[in-house]
């Protein structure tokens, strides 16, 4: 790349031929902005290449393939929307869309809340604020594979702490993993131990909100909670926004916990949407059939996506200003 | 405010009223930190305990709190009971090698984003956004198809090589830092006739450490966590990385529990260590921007 002027007062840039009208009616640039756009669009590059390989690729290919009845080791064979219409009857996709919507309506909100009442909590700025930071954020750093394997023994009836713990209030010796709704429980359970990261997230934007707003309201008379409701939620709304959309994206993919710890079971109890569509494609070679699911679960994410974000219209407040 | 000017003996009241308030809430944010912190550390706890105990220890009832004596050769046992050490570092090479790659693209994507002013930008920075939100698995299939296409199936390169795209939540992070530079620096490097390259990594990349450590510390968690990747792409137990090589030693029948438990805290140990480590680079680089 030669030198370039970016941002200044640039001889090239006064009005003259060089920003003339191109015949397509495009918008001009002047010669400053077409060198930018060029060096903006080199820089971005990776990204562009990113998008079109691991999002429009995989996109395009999945509708594609999910039209075909494809295993891999045979020429694929047309099928037209038969994917679709053998996903709408299959008991399975009911069973396992089920148990997400379950699992999402359970972990997404009280990890919201726990995040942000961890958050307000270290936000009183204690002097050993930090090692409860490390503490808290110790879970989220655990491979969850291998939080899986702790929380078999942990709750595994004869040996582990949890069935002992329960003990104590009079509940008897059960396995909790062989009832579908007490393993799915567990599932939730376990995705609160990463409730550090959502709470780091949510200290950041509170350390946004300035201190005289509150000054304000105190004395204007505003007590704690109202405070909370009026000053700290609205003006935590981009971040509630931000963890709400990760979170809801990341129960639609809940997976490896399943996976090893309940392997699905039982009774289908903890086979989630994505551990379906990993069996189909993985385990049963149904190529076709498994992108006609990632094509549905793409299309729930993206439905779900835009209404958040409609609602966020109403109740986010970008007005801060620290 | 205007009571507070008229009325002094009230706003002393207030003053009070309000140090009793911030002190009744020290009290319950220390109390419930503590709770929460004992109870996070507890799973971990249960590992490392669980991890010490002879065979014969592990099947006592009720479970003891603390191991009779501290079986310490537990870990070596372990370590020798699957290919464990070659399988730590096919963690370690995709880690590191996908770290680097992710930070590097990340951040030449994410200078484009804020120092260059280039049209239309913006609206493209929002397509950046929506595609951190697509869930990955959608993508599982056509990308398995392409990395067996390309004979890549069964090696590391899956693992590593998409990192050099650059990925959208770290460049969004990165760019909300870099929106922040020195425009004054730029602009008087340009005028020396510093190429934008050159500035990109001479003048703002040694500025940028804070959010470029915290970026890099989200890369080297994500990458030597991810399971699902591995699980699809490595079949062959010489090179599959440690989340596979785990899952396939808790699956044998004769795993024991504690050499499992040791297992998990031999391959817990480096992100810990990493996190503590730069601890205070990581929660800088997430309050950059405040997530907007």
């Amino acid at each position: 790349m030669t030198t370039t002027v970016t941002g200044l007062a640039d001889p090239a840039e006064l009005p003259g031929p060089a920003g003339g009208v191109r015949p397509g009616g495009r918008r001009r640039y002047t010669a400053r902005q077409r060198r930018n756009l060029r060096l903006g669009l080199l820089f971005i590059s990776p990204w562009i290449l990113g998008f079109l390989v691991l999002v429009a690729y995989p996109l395009v290919y999945s509708l594609g393939i999910s039209l075909f009845n494809h295993t891999g080791f045979r020429t694929p064979e047309w099928v037209g929307l038969g994917n679709y219409s053998r996903l709408v009857q299959d008991p399975l996709v009911a069973i396992s869309s089920a148990n997400t919507l379950f699992y999402a309506a359970l972990a997404v909100p009280i990890g919201l809340v726990v995040a942000v009442v961890l958050a307000l909590a270290m936000n009183r700025k204690v002097p050993e604020v930090g090692l409860y930071r490390t503490a808290l954020y110790l879970p989220s750093l655990v491979p969850v594979f291998a939080l899986s394997f702790i929380f078999i023994v942990f709750v595994n009836p004869s040996f582990g702490l949890l069935n002992q713990f329960l003990a104590l209030f009079g509940v008897p010796e059960t396995n909790l993993l062989g009832d579908p709704t007490s393993a799915k429980l567990i599932i939730v359970t376990m995705a609160q131990l990463g409730a550090g990261n959502a709470a780091l997230i949510f200290l950041a934007g509170l350390n946004n909100i300035p201190d005289s707003l509150y000054e304000a309201a105190t004395v204007d008379g505003a007590g704690t909670l109202r405070q909370f409701f009026s000053i700290t939620l609205p003006l935590l709304s981009p971040s509630i926004l931000f963890n709400l959309v990760t979170g809801v994206s990341g129960a639609l993919q809940v997976f490896t916990q399943a996976y090893i710890v309940t392997g699905g079971g039982p009774n289908n109890g903890t086979l989630f949407y994505m551990f379906h569509l990993y069996n189909s494609a993985f385990s049963y070679a149904q190529l076709g059939y498994a992108s006609a699911l990632a094509v549905v679960l793409f299309g729930v994410g993206m439905v779900l996506a835009l209404i958040i974000y409609g609602l966020s219209r109403r109740f986010v407040n970008y007005d801060v200003t620290g | 405010m205007s009571t507070a000017a008229t009325a002094p003996g009230r706003r002393v009241s207030l003053k009070t009223q309000n140090r009793v308030r911030r002190t009744t809430t020290g009290i319950i944010a220390r109390a419930i930190l503590i709770a929460v912190s004992l109870l996070f550390l507890v799973p971990l706890y249960w590992m490392v305990i669980t991890a010490m105990k002879t065979d014969e220890e592990l099947a006592d009832f009720p479970p003891s709190l603390l191991p009779q004596s501290w079986n310490w050769s537990i870990f070596g046992e372990a370590v020798n009971a699957f290919p464990f050490w070659l399988q730590f570092g096919n963690s370690l090479l995709v880690t590191v090698l996908g770290t680097v790659l992710a930070v590097l693209s990340s951040y030449v994507v994410a200078y484009g984003f804020a120092c260059i002013d280039w049209p239309g930008r913006d609206k493209v920075f929002y397509l950046v956004l929506a595609t951190i939100f697509i869930p990955f698995p959608v993508a599982i299939i056509p990308l398995f198809d392409l990395f067996a296409w390309l004979g890549w199936v069964n090696t590391l390169l899956p693992l590593i090589v998409p990192n050099a795209l650059g990925s959208a939540f770290y460049i969004f992070l990165l760019r909300q830092f870099l929106l922040q530079a020195s425009v004054e620096a730029m602009d008087a490097a340009r005028v020396d006739g510093a190429s934008e390259w050159r500035i990109c990594w001479q003048v703002v990349f040694p500025t940028a450490r804070g959010a470029l450590i915290a970026v890099a510390i989200f890369a080297a968690v994500a990458s030597w966590n991810d399971f699902l990747g591995p699980l699809i792409y490595l079949q062959d137990p010489s090179v599959q990385t440690l989340a596979i090589g785990l899952q396939s030693f808790s699956t044998e029948t004769d795993t024991s529990f504690n050499q499992l438990m040791a297992a998990s805290t031999l391959t817990v140990l480096p992100m810990v260590v990493l996190f503590i480590f730069f601890q205070r680079y990581f929660v800088k680089g997430l309050n950059v921007g405040g997530f907007r």
